[in-house]
């Protein structure tokens, strides 16, 4: 039985618990044995990519020691878990620990459909739901093909989710395109964020989606911000929340 | 001087007009992506590009100089321009020996890198640009706004209107066919009156000496089969090792520039023209310190098809002019910081990291990542505000410290609770200016899982 290491990123600890333990009611269910660590804060991603290096070094070092133990890491975030995988290596160079960890460290869904092999999910879910692909999941961990590449389709996310009885994935005009968050270039660059993220919507809207679902709470937390000033009938809800509420095999 | 938030900011505003240009650039990447599902081997073709091209970067000095034995022995005469400064003297020098005061220069971003236009018009030499979307520009004198469709920014009305006014078109014409008929009138007195023709180039061939220019207006061939003159110029990183290299190059060029299967004028050029010059100058300006840097020396392999701006979700809602690099987009925000890195701070930041620009280049450039790396290398140079370099310091002073972190996380939500106007001091402000802020639970999960593991 491998020794699951749950990480939560730290914008979900503080703002978004319910999805913390959505994720851990899943790997539970599945009888995996999970331990949450006290004593992780962040991956170091917000300093990372705004090119403040030295500050995102410790954090990266610290996520190392603290997840060193464990046979799987597993996170509700493609963002911060392509920030350990693909991005520790540019930090910290091309080092044994860094290469291990990195391999080691899932995705949720993509943990669920590659390492656990979850092949029935069984439950309900009586919405239109509009999948977002956040980038990093998307682009970086290849949790889909991305609409650039030519090639055979896969999608570990929809894969899952389309297994809910009575739920009704809609059909977006532009499938992945980026909502606009991009971390400090929703603050930064405030303008077009919002610009892109109100598109994201209007495009869910248009498909008839009720609910907008993704891997990625920052993505989601934007297009809820941005939802609810202007009362738009959506509701967003990480996949996370939508899968604890099935029976996974 | 404004970054690209400010200007995309300001571009932003007209919410009309940004949907507008939103969805007339996502056209073009519908475009390619059609034109791309058309070859079941495409990710092998950008593959092998990606690779021949990183094979000639790794030797480039031996592929120019093979280049340049070839193209001699054609009767081309190779010049080597230092700068953009080197550059203009020698193509000024041919065509004063010449006693040319008429050019027609089809499209060349080297040629504006190099700012030879203008150069050349303070010398009494009159330059005119033959590429349709080069003119429109040229006479609302404007930069192009996009490397491959330089007025894309303009509507259809607004080049009626310029044409009425710069080539005296009849008042509100907005019919394209009938524009762009003007054009081609008023192009082709200029290409008739042409002494040179100056043109860039798309790919030199080391093993022959010869060099490919390819346009959809045929306007490089009109402007050079002329006039007895031809001068191109070119970066030192558009040599190819092999003619039998250009079918994958030209594969995947067209296709990703404007999804057609192949350009409508492709033309090879082997010698002058029977009793013509043909010149060929090389241009360094600043691309050998990129080729010396590991991070960014794959950003030399551009082939300019400017697919990474149509699909580039920023470019599309804040326009070409809102970069400060006249190269706009993601590739414009990777070369443009290696030039001249204050002038172009904001631009590695002009970018969410989505990756799709990586994702549809034909040569396999990881732009997003060399934008993130550029990030590294401007705030190890002091060039990221001290504002930001300052909170971000705080954030990982926090963040090391677990017992901190939640106290400070569990103080942040109950500002967010009972003080929301003080949460809304600084970022926080930024984002609840159109944005509602996250919520604040009671507990957060650590707080929970202490309490029932």
């Amino acid at each position: 039985m491998p020794k699951v290491g749950l990480f939560i990123p730290c914008y979900v600890d503080q703002f978004y618990p319910a999805v913390g333990l959505a994720t851990l009611r899943i790997l539970r269910q599945l009888g995996l044995e999970v331990e949450y660590p006290r004593e992780q804060t962040c991956c170091g991603q917000p300093m990372a990519n705004s090119g403040c290096a030295a500050e995102a070094r410790p954090l990266a070092e610290r996520f190392l020691r603290v997840f060193g133990g464990y046979d799987h890491v597993v996170a509700p975030s493609g963002s911060c878990v392509s920030m350990v995988r693909t991005h520790y290596r540019e930090l910290l160079g091309e080092r044994p620990d860094v290469a291990a960890v990195g391999a080691r460290t899932y995705e949720l869904c993509e943990y669920l459909a590659d390492v656990v092999g979850v092949r029935e999910v069984d439950g309900e879910f009586r919405r239109r739901v509009g999948l977002h692909h956040g980038c990093h999941g998307l682009r970086e961990l290849r949790l889909a093909r991305s609409s650039e590449m030519v090639g055979p389709p896969f999608d570990k996310v929809r894969g899952l989710l389309r297994q809910l009885r009575g739920i009704e994935l809609v059909e977006l005009q532009r499938p992945d395109e980026c909502c606009g968050f991009g971390g400090t270039f929703a603050v930064a660059e405030e303008a077009v964020s919002c610009f892109m993220g109100r598109d994201r919507l209007a495009d869910h809207q248009r498909a008839g989606a009720e609910v907008v679902t993704g891997v990625d709470m920052s993505c989601l937390m934007h297009l809820d911000g941005l939802a609810r000033r202007e009362a738009r009938p959506l509701q967003v809800m990480h996949v996370a929340e939508i899968l604890s509420r099935a029976r996974l095999a | 001087m404004n970054g690209h938030p400010e200007n995309a900011a300001r571009f932003v505003a007209d919410a009309e007009r940004t949907h507008w240009h939103d969805t007339a650039v996502w056209s073009v990447r519908q475009k390619r992506d059609r034109a791309a599902w058309t070859v079941p081997e495409w990710e092998e073709l950008r593959e092998a590009a990606a690779g021949i091209k990183a094979h000639t970067l790794s030797r480039l000095a031996d592929y120019l100089e093979e280049f340049e034995r070839n193209a001699t022995a054609n009767g081309i005469r190779v010049h080597w321009a230092r700068d953009g400064a080197e550059h203009n003297a020698i193509v000024h020098g041919i065509l004063e020996r010449h006693r040319v005061t008429r050019v027609a220069k089809s499209k060349s971003m080297l040629t504006e890198e190099c700012h030879l236009n203008p150069y050349l018009e303070a010398r009494g030499i009159e330059v005119v640009d033959t590429d349709l979307g080069e003119r429109i520009v040229q006479l609302a004198q404007e930069p192009p706004s996009h490397i491959v469709m330089p007025a894309i920014h303009r509507k259809r009305e607004e080049i009626g209107e310029l044409f009425h006014r710069t080539i005296g078109t009849e008042r509100g014409l907005t019919d394209p066919t009938r524009l762009t008929e003007a054009a081609r009138l008023h192009l082709r007195e200029k290409f008739l009156a042409a002494q040179a023709g100056l043109t860039g180039v798309n790919f030199a061939l080391a093993d022959t000496g010869g060099f490919v220019v390819v346009t959809n207006e045929g306007n490089a061939d009109m402007g050079t089969s002329l006039p007895p003159l031809h001068i191109a110029s070119m970066g030192v990183e558009k040599v190819i090792p092999r003619a039998r290299d250009l079918g994958i190059f030209l594969r995947v060029l067209a296709r990703s520039a404007t999804g057609q299967p192949v350009s409508s004028y492709t033309t090879h050029f082997h010698g002058p023209i029977r009793g013509g010059e043909l010149h060929v100058v090389v241009v360094d300006n600043g691309r050998s310190a990129s080729l010396a840097s590991p991070a960014f020396r794959r950003s030399l392999s551009c082939i300019r098809c400017g697919a990474c701006l149509n699909t580039c979700p920023v470019y599309r809602r804040s326009g070409g002019y809102s970069y400060t690099y006249l190269i706009p987009g993601p590739i414009g925000s990777v070369l443009g910081p290696q030039r001249d890195a204050r002038a172009n701070a904001s631009l590695p930041f002009a970018s969410s990291l989505c990756g799709s620009c990586s994702d549809v280049c034909p040569v396999k450039i990881d732009v997003h990542h060399e934008l993130l790396a550029l990030r590294g290398a401007l705030a190890e140079h002091g060039q990221v505000a001290a504002g930001k370099r300052l909170s971000m310091w705080f954030l990982g002073f926090l963040l090391r410290r677990p017992a901190l972190y939640e106290l400070a996380g569990r103080m942040a939500r109950l500002v967010l609770r009972r003080l929301p106007a003080l949460a809304r001091l600084g970022p926080g402000g930024v984002w609840a200016r159109q944005r509602e802020l996250p919520p604040a639970p009671a507990e957060s999960f650590r707080e929970m899982m202490r309490r029932q593991p």
